[in-house]
């Protein structure tokens, strides 16, 4: 899962307009590769963990959202605001001490900015997200540095939830069409300061859509994916209510040999071990974590602490996105991201 | 005006300040009235200079913030342009961001004032002109919703409209009503509403249109050849330019007014100088033996000019600080009452406040005391130049006015001034026209002594003793006669030329309006707005109305024919099949188009000077992004505007343009049919037709000559009032004259002639002076009438008039001229003869 919360879309557009998230529906690909635009809300996240040539950890995000507004459906106008899109990218570089981040945002048409169906195909002006035929491939050109990467996929899909319906919160209805690709093997260049150097690492890519992700008691949530060294996969989230505590929780956690084992509400948890404030905000993240997810327990520490993305001229919200590592008694398991929002005001989706 | 005390010397004051400040106490009236056409002068400009810089500092402002960081700006007629034109732009690959902009003055219904409403993408505008962005606290998708509109502060004040509020704009004949769902960030004082560009198109019905894109280039780019490249691509019609150039356009279409008033102001000095220099050449005269005492007292040549000039700077101060406050007081009344943009509706929407600045205040100061010293100047060189032992002698005035006599400047100057009737505008700016009219006063002014003793001379000597005294006193001291004089044809020849002017243009406009109001009835959807219109559906309902003989339409668009000038207005006009010129105010002849030749167009006078149109020339003009052919068949007097406007056949119109909605409708009625029933009728049985203006050609015209009347008013009243001021320096100059010459009286009266006869003389010389001036300020102002006419107002406001001079109102000017002068003469005649007798000649030891 991931992501944040078009604050754009709060709460006051009429739920009954948009598609809604059915059990016992199957996910078809490569359709549901493809954008969903009957939906409220739809991410396609990628997150991942590439070094260059001297052997330098980066952390790279690339983030695509749709969001259905609903105040323009009988509008004929090519501008019509019927699907906004957003984008953040960031590159977390501990030599930099703070991410670098950049973000977009359109209103979909005129071929400037559009989100394909029947296949990934997402893009605002010069910042796209293809399907191809091994994988996926990003062009980013952010203002401090930009992306030509590849990403190749070696495991089939990993449906979250049941069949690919993740559960947000204990109404049916709370829910999100869900699926992973994690284990990207990520190449291509990464260009900063005018200067372009070769990379390679791991990646993972989340899609969801829904039309009603989060439920009102809840204030935000804490997520993590991680591509484990032994070619398993876990993504743990918990959705903390107003007061911090769990909301609610879920996950999976998918072995090397491919079975999986969905995680339920009471298999996960998350204990901060350490804060970081930001400078900037004045908002608290814990940004590294004790994780208890499917029998795995996890110290979960960041590549650097400073990995907060101040998304308010698009999505409207700030957030932290970080890489981290994970360690189990001091021991390297795995890599990958966390994501942690609502601490700076509560999300609203 | 008092009798000049004898001086009363005491050795041991006797220090220059008190000789010099004395007078200046000893002649209050004609200081008060040089002081005051100093601050008259000092006064209009600096507030014309304050209204001016308020206007373009707000509009820069309102410019600045309306295209924000855009680096370049696409712009087109004002209907807009394909909106497809978008996405080719935004994706070159030197733009960073492209921000597509639908812009519209909406007609509100119910009010005068339209409403600038622009639809901008959030998204795109944001990155470019964030101040279009409303504030958005409680929710963010009213930047989107397609119900929403946001008010800059200034407009939400003039409309009276809270957030929450509702605002109806008027888009055919029907309303929109819209939200009030926030403020713009935007903090100047334009009105200005915003809301999304999708809702926009809808709403105001430009379904797939845009006017305007704004262009941020890549950090790195060059802009001008991205602008050259986009130039290359764009439709015809359509300009990319730097927003600035957006602003130097506005700026230059203020200027024409704008500089014309500034020639009030310098007229206003003119004659403040002017009158310095007849108060002090007068004054220096009658102190002639004080002065020489000075002299022999010590004062040096230098120290005596100095001074002099001390004296001409302390009224101009005077004058300069009351034209500061006066000024200032005028400019803030003015913007109060009228806008920054003097009434002229140039500055639309702007409500702004006024600053003044302290170089600019302390220029207009300096000038003030820089006009009042140099009208010093020559009596002051005149005083320093006399030998003191000379001077001291009684009657030894005239010398004085002996040296103002050569002829030779006088003519050059003249010379000049008509060379420079004939060159063309300087950037717009009638500068040669003004500078020859400068150079006509000035030169006349410079020759009056000579035409006195010419004129003079040539008089026969009538047999009355009275006159012939007048016209040997005339012929035997021509100079003196000429300071009167010079001040009577300044005064007179102003005068003259403005009157000529306002009636030609007044008289000229009356015989336009009844050409272009050839209708009983006229209906308009709106001033200004360009979201009302008439469509075809309301036309057939129009046109079928029982007593319409004949219904025509009118649809004006605006196009961009230059990057650097303003649009030009496209009439698209019903015109009769077989005369189709016949009803337009034609100039010149008209040459139809032969047959297979491009359609016909008639082009205003403003186009054959700011376009070169010529008759019978083949024009392109960009019509719906494509250029099509005309052939110029007339030129036409447009009164209306001043920037270039053309007429072309609405058949034609309609085909080019697929735009079937029109802005006007000229209705002819059948005999005994009524406008009030008939418009009673479109009311009652149009829907919408409630949000319609209009007018009998009765009332139209009525109402076009009343704007005139006001818009010339301000004008004319000012310039009264600086030649009023002129003729009171005149009197008083004229009554100080007289006093001087009481020993002269004294003497007449000891030969023995009678107080009635001196009287009688002084009466004639007064008759004679100032009928020589209204001969010689008639046949000047005649002149400069004309070079008003054909060069500054042609080259001001493109247009011409024809010549009326105002027969009776120059003879009523006349002739109150003559009996002012004839009864000043007289009544300080009488004053003069109030001295006594022996005591006036004792003095001439």
């Amino acid at each position: 899962m991931a992501m944040i919360g078009l604050v754009w879309l709060c709460a006051s557009a009429v739920a009954q307009e948009y598609a809604q998230v059915k059990s016992g529906h199957e996910l078809q690909f490569p359709r549901d590769y493809g954008s969903h635009p009957q939906f409220r809300t739809e991410w396609w996240y990628l997150t991942g963990w590439v070094k260059d040539a001297k052997g330098r950890d980066l952390g790279i995000q690339i983030t695509f959202f749709r969001n259905r507004p609903l105040v323009a459906e009988n509008n004929p106008s090519h501008f019509a605001p019927r699907q906004l899109l957003f984008a953040h990218a960031a590159l977390a570089d501990p030599a930099n001490g703070k991410l670098l981040h950049d973000q977009r945002a359109a209103r979909a048409g005129f071929g400037l900015a559009e989100a394909k169906e029947g296949g990934t195909d997402v893009w605002i002006d010069d910042w796209s997200l293809q399907q191809t035929d091994s994988g996926y491939r990003a062009r980013i050109a952010a203002r401090d540095f930009s992306y030509a990467l590849e990403f190749k996929t070696t495991q089939p899909v990993l449906l979250q939830g049941e069949h690919g319906l993740s559960r947000k919160g204990p109404l049916p209805a709370q829910a999100s069409y869900y699926y992973s690709q994690p284990q990207l093997a990520v190449s291509g260049t990464i260009t900063v300061k005018g200067e372009s150097f070769a990379v390679s690492g791991s990646a993972w890519l989340d899609h969801e859509w829904s039309s009603e992700y989060l439920a009102k008691e809840a204030a935000g949530w804490d997520w993590v994916g991680l591509n484990l060294a032994d070619g398993g996969a876990l993504m743990a989230f918990r959705i903390r209510d107003k007061k911090g505590g769990t909301f609610w929780a879920g996950g999976s956690l998918r072995a090397a040999d491919g079975r999986v084992r969905v995680l339920k509400p009471k298999e996960v948890s998350f204990e901060p071990v350490r804060r970081w404030r930001s400078p900037r905000t004045g908002t608290e993240y814990p940004v590294a974590m004790r994780l208890r997810a499917g029998g795995l327990d996890l110290d979960l520490e960041p590549l650097l602490d400073d990995q907060e993305l101040d998304a308010r001229a698009s999505t409207g919200t700030i957030y932290w996105e970080g890489a981290v590592r994970a360690r189990a008694g001091g021991k390297l398991q795995g890599s990958g991201y966390l994501e942690l929002t609502g601490y700076w005001r509560p999300l609203r989706m | 005006m008092r009798a000049p005390a004898a001086p009363t010397l005491s050795p041991l004051v006797l220090s220059p300040a008190v000789l010099f400040l004395a007078p200046l106490g000893q002649h209050k009236g004609r200081l008060a009235v040089s002081v005051l056409a100093i601050a008259l002068g000092v006064a209009l400009g600096y507030a014309m200079q304050l209204i001016n810089a308020v206007a373009l500092n707000e509009f820069s402002q309102a410019v600045r913030s309306l295209a924000g960081e855009a680096d370049l700006e696409i712009r087109g007629p004002r209907a807009g342009f394909d909106e497809m034109l978008y996405p080719r732009v935004a994706r070159l690959a030197q733009v960073a961001v492209a921000s597509p902009v639908l812009e519209v003055e909406a007609k509100l219904p119910g009010r005068r004032e339209p409403l600038r409403v622009l639809g901008v993408d959030a998204f795109r505008a944001v990155q470019v002109q964030p101040e279009l962005i409303g504030n958005t606290s409680a929710d963010r998708l009213d930047l989107l919703r397609q119900d929403a509109l946001f008010l800059s502060p200034a407009a939400a004040d003039s409309l009276d409209l809270k957030v929450g509020g509702r605002l109806a704009l008027q888009v055919g004949l029907s309303e929109v009503s819209l939200r009030v769902a926030g403020l713009l960030r935007a903090s100047g004082r334009e009105r200005l509403g915003v809301m999304d560009i999708a809702a926009a198109q809808l709403a105001l019905n430009r379904m797939g249109r845009i006017s305007r894109i704004d262009i941020r280039a890549r950090s790195g780019a060059d802009v001008a050849a991205l602008q050259a490249r986009l130039q290359a691509g764009l439709p015809p019609g359509l300009i990319v330019e730097r927003p600035q150039s957006n602003l130097q356009r506005n700026a230059s279409m203020s200027r024409a007014y704008r500089v014309n008033l500034n020639v009030l102001a310098l007229v206003a000095l003119f004659t403040g100088g002017f009158l310095v220099f007849s108060a002090q050449a007068l004054s220096v005269v009658r102190r002639r033996a004080q002065l020489a005492l000075l002299r022999v007292l010590g004062v040096t040549r230098a120290g005596m000019v100095r001074m002099l000039l001390a004296e001409g700077a302390l009224i101009g101060a005077a004058g300069a600080a009351i034209g500061l406050a006066a000024g200032y007081l005028m400019a803030a009344a003015v913007l109060q009452r009228f806008g920054a943009d003097l009434g002229a509706g140039e500055f639309r929407g702007l409500h702004p406040a006024l600053h003044a600045d302290p170089w600019t205040s302390a220029l207009f100061f300096a000038l003030g005391v820089l006009v009042a010293v140099a009208g010093s100047l020559a009596a002051a060189l005149e005083a320093a130049r006399a030998a003191p032992a000379q001077a001291l002698k009684a009657g030894d005035e005239q010398t004085a006015f002996a040296r103002l006599r050569p002829a030779w400047p006088g003519v050059t100057l003249l010379a000049l001034g008509a060379l420079c009737t004939a060159a063309g505008p300087i950037g717009g700016i009638p500068l040669f026209g003004y500078i020859a009219i400068a150079l006509m006063l000035v030169g006349t002014l410079a020759l009056m002594p000579r035409l006195a003793t010419t004129v003079f001379g040539l008089l026969p000597r009538p047999q009355d003793a009275g006159a012939r005294l007048a016209l040997a006193q005339l012929q035997g001291a021509p100079g003196q006669a000429a300071v009167s004089l010079a001040a009577i044809v300044a005064s007179f020849s102003l005068m003259v030329a403005m009157a000529i002017m306002v009636a030609s243009f007044r008289i000229s406009l009356d015989g336009w309006l009844d050409r272009v109001l050839p209708a009983d009835l006229y209906l308009r959807t709106g001033i200004g707005g360009d979201t009302a219109y008439l469509s075809p559906h309301d036309e057939a309902r129009i046109a079928a109305l029982p007593g319409v003989r004949r219904a025509e339409f009118l649809r004006i668009e605006q196009l961009l024919l230059d990057p650097g000038k303003p649009r030009v207005a496209l009439l698209a006009r019903s015109l009769p099949r077989d005369d189709p010129g016949g009803r337009l105010p034609l100039v010149g002849d008209e040459r139809l188009p032969r047959p297979g030749a491009p359609p016909p167009l008639w082009a205003s006078e403003a186009m054959v000077d700011l376009y070169g149109y010529k008759v019978g020339e083949v024009v392109q003009l960009p019509l719906a992004g494509q250029l099509r052919r005309f052939t110029v068949a007339g030129i036409w007097r447009d009164y209306a505007r001043q920037q270039g406007s053309v007429i072309i056949q609405r058949d034609r119109y309609i085909a080019y343009s697929g735009d079937r909605n029109s802005t006007d409708a000229a209705l002819y009625l059948a005999p005994g049919a009524s406008p009030a029933a008939i418009l009673q009728e479109i009311r009652a049985r149009i829907p919408g037709a409630a949000n319609l203006e209009s007018g009998s050609s009765g009332e139209i015209r009525a109402r076009s000559l009343h704007v005139f009347d006001r818009t010339f008013a301000v004008t004319y009243a000012l310039e009264a009032v600086a030649v009023l001021i002129g003729l009171f320096g005149l009197s008083s100059n004229f009554g100080a004259l007289v006093l001087a010459r009481s020993r002269e009286f004294g003497m007449l009266r000891h030969i023995g002639m009678t107080r009635r006869q001196i009287g009688s003389m002084l009466a004639a010389e007064g008759a004679l002076v100032s009928a020589l001036g209204l001969a010689l300020g008639l046949a000047l102002g005649w002149v400069i009438g004309l070079v008003l006419i054909n060069v500054v107002n042609r080259q001001s406001f493109h247009w011409s008039m024809e010549l009326h001079p105002p027969w009776g109102l120059l003879a009523l000017l006349a002739a109150a001229l003559v009996l002012l002068a004839t009864l000043t003469a007289l009544a300080s005649g009488r004053r003069a003869l109030g001295v006594d007798v022996v005591r006036a000649v004792r003095e001439d030891w």
